[in-house]
């Protein structure tokens, strides 16, 4: 008579990415009365973990229309956006804020460092936002910015660093506090090439993990190689959703 | 959150000193002019706080404050100590004469008479001379203030002489007096020397002074002269602010000052606020971060609101320090602004109007703040 421990183990399934971001009917409208404008179309993507998702489209199409849905920093019209099983029309006022503040990680394309604070402190302050004691939330930062290659910069202010290296502590502060979702809007907009370039290998090289689902909203044709998939919208809509040309 | 909002104000060294220094800039104006307000209003009560033994003030009853005076006969004294209750009453004369200096240079002053036996109403704080010595033929005491009046520049010196009503006064003592309203010198004699040296009237006694005995309330005792003499009877309390609210209702020193404290709390919150706004408006890009990573509006209420109180401490702070450095300096230099300092009730009132002026930069840069989208920081 078979037992547990004799009934054969059948091979385990091949790994499929897990869904980290799942938008359903995401439609959503500015203004109102004759002003009201029709920017998404209802959307229905779903954006795996553990690769690097490229968002691109022409001015105006609703990228950042889209990723501002998909972060919680703005409500959709209709439909829903679930981030790793948590329907986002179910939190609601501080448990949102809450929620983005453990799972969501932002970098801008501006950066948006606080001049007044060190690379190590800017890096630190999403872990204060976590009410971490700020010794311990600085000891980190400097960890991450040594990951990022900045660890001989901790104590420089932004306006003692480089473009790129200032998108790199974005990058850092970004991920300090490992987050589910990483949201990068034109990360490379502001950069040369050479820097846009390392900004990107360093998003591929230190973002990208198999619990994590990063979304990255360009303008830039030079870094599309860096991307696993591709989603191209235009007019509110995605009507494109492929492997980068030039992915190896 | 609180160690962010600190170094972001910090950081922008210009506009936090701009506001700090618009705060300041208030508060010294405030401190200042409600201080010198207090200040002379509290003088027109000062030659009623230097008779310091008086419970009761006898006067006539139409009187209304303590500079105008209408005298009452001689003998009023004498019906005063009579009333049950009395402890004891004496004379007082208050009034103004004309004192000349030997070379015609001369002077308004205020002449008190004390009494001749207690010398109640006389100067306490003597520099110059012996007290005995205001019982001598013609003598007089001088306050050090009226005496560098008279003779600016010169040591103070006793023998000197001066002429009130055509009548020779000697100068045998120097004494310090708290600071009359009208600024004049102060010449204090016997009541006898001193209805010596002012043309003579049918009644000259400006006030009877006096306490009644122990048990008995000086409100009581005042009551008890009213209904004896017909006089008016005023305990101390009273006549100090019946002269104070009298020059409170009868001049314009009230509104003068008070539209000198408005305008500091206009310029105060104008520039304070104003400032603390623009710092706000070019941080709002920062707060939208901070409120896409998560802080959520009750920290960035917080965070607002520590700035603010940050820029209002210190802004007090140094407003009070200026204020008390003016009057430090000002009360060694400047005569007429002797005795006048800041007190506790107008510190606590600037403070009080400090919150307000923080509040209301506060409420402007927290709108801005709270009605913040999150998704602004997408938009560069």
């Amino acid at each position: 008579m078979p037992t547990a421990l004799h009934t054969p183990v059948p091979d385990p399934p091949a790994p499929r990415p897990a869904v980290g971001v799942a938008c359903r009917g995401i439609a959503k409208e500015f203004g109102s009365g004759e002003t009201r404008t029709r920017v998404l179309h209802g959307i229905d993507v779903d954006i795996g973990c553990g690769a690097l998702t490229l968002l691109v489209g022409p001015s105006g199409c609703g990228k950042t229309t889209l990723i501002s849905i998909i972060a919680g920093l703005l409500d959709p019209t209709a439909g829903d956006v679930s981030l790793f099983g948590t329907p986002q029309s179910q939190l609601r006022g501080n448990r949102r804020v809450d929620f983005r503040a453990r799972n969501v990680g932002f970098v801008f394309q501006q950066y948006n460092l606080l001049p007044s604070l060190t690379a190590a402190e800017n890096v630190a302050v999403p872990l204060l936002v976590a009410r971490q004691p700020r010794k311990r939330a600085i000891e980190k930062a400097a960890g991450v910015l040594d990951a990022v290659g900045l660890g001989s910069r901790l104590k420089a202010f932004p306006n003692q660093l480089s473009g790129g290296q200032q998108q790199r502590v974005a990058i850092a502060r970004a991920l300090v506090h490992e987050p589910r979702l990483l949201v990068c809007d034109e990360p490379t907009a502001a950069l040369d090439s050479s820097s846009g370039q390392t900004v990107m290998e360093l998003l591929k090289s230190v973002a990208v993990h198999p619990d994590r689902t990063v979304i990255v909203v360009t303008h830039d044709s030079r870094v599309l190689q860096f991307g696993d998939r591709l989603l191209e919208m235009a007019d509110g809509q995605i009507v494109l959703d492929t492997i980068p040309p030039s992915h190896p | 959150m609180n160690w962010v909002a600190w170094k972001m104000l910090n950081g922008d060294t210009a506009k936090y000193l701009g506001a700090v220094f618009g705060v300041a800039f208030g508060v010294l104006l405030i401190t200042q002019q409600a201080s010198i307000f207090v200040g002379l209003m509290s003088r027109t009560a000062n030659p009623l706080r230097d008779v310091r033994e008086a419970r009761v003030w006898v006067t006539d009853r139409h009187q209304q404050n303590a500079d105008e005076i209408e005298p009452i006969a001689d003998g009023a004294v004498h019906r005063i100590r009579g009333v049950e209750g009395m402890d004891w009453a004496v004379r007082l004369y208050k009034g103004v004469a004309r004192a000349r200096r030997p070379d015609g240079i001369f002077r308004q002053v205020i002449l008190l008479g004390v009494d001749d036996h207690s010398f109640v109403g006389a100067p306490r704080t003597i520099l110059m001379g012996d007290l005995a010595d205001l019982r001598r033929p013609s003598a007089v005491f001088i306050d050090k203030a009226g005496h560098e009046s008279l003779w600016p520049g010169e040591p103070l010196q006793l023998g000197r002489e001066i002429e009130m009503n055509e009548r020779r006064a000697v100068i045998v003592g120097i004494c310090e007096t708290s600071a009359p309203f009208q600024s004049f010198p102060v010449v204090v004699a016997t009541y006898t020397g001193a209805t010596q040296f002012i043309a003579r009237e049918r009644k000259q006694l400006s006030f009877v002074v006096g306490a009644p005995v122990a048990g008995v309330t000086p409100a009581e005792a005042c009551r008890r002269i009213k209904a004896a003499t017909g006089f008016e009877a005023l305990t101390y309390d009273q006549f100090v602010w019946q002269t104070i609210n009298y020059y409170m209702a009868n001049t314009g020193i009230p509104v003068n000052f008070g539209i000198t404290i408005v305008l500091g709390f206009i310029v105060g919150a104008a520039i304070a606020g104003q400032t603390f706004y623009l710092f706000t408006l070019e941080n709002l890009r920062h707060f939208g971060a901070l409120k896409a990573m998560g802080v959520n509006n009750r920290r960035l209420i917080g965070m607002v609101l520590l700035q603010a109180a940050v820029i209002g401490a210190i802004g007090y702070s140094l407003g009070v320090g200026m204020a008390v450095a003016f009057f430090e300096i000002s009360g060694r230099v400047l005569p007429d602004l002797r005795g006048i300092n800041i007190p506790w009730q107008v510190a606590i009132g600037t403070a009080g109007v400090v919150v307000a002026i923080i509040t209301f930069a506060s409420l402007m840069s927290l709108r801005r703040v709270l009605l913040l989208e999150p998704a602004v920081v997408f938009r560069g």
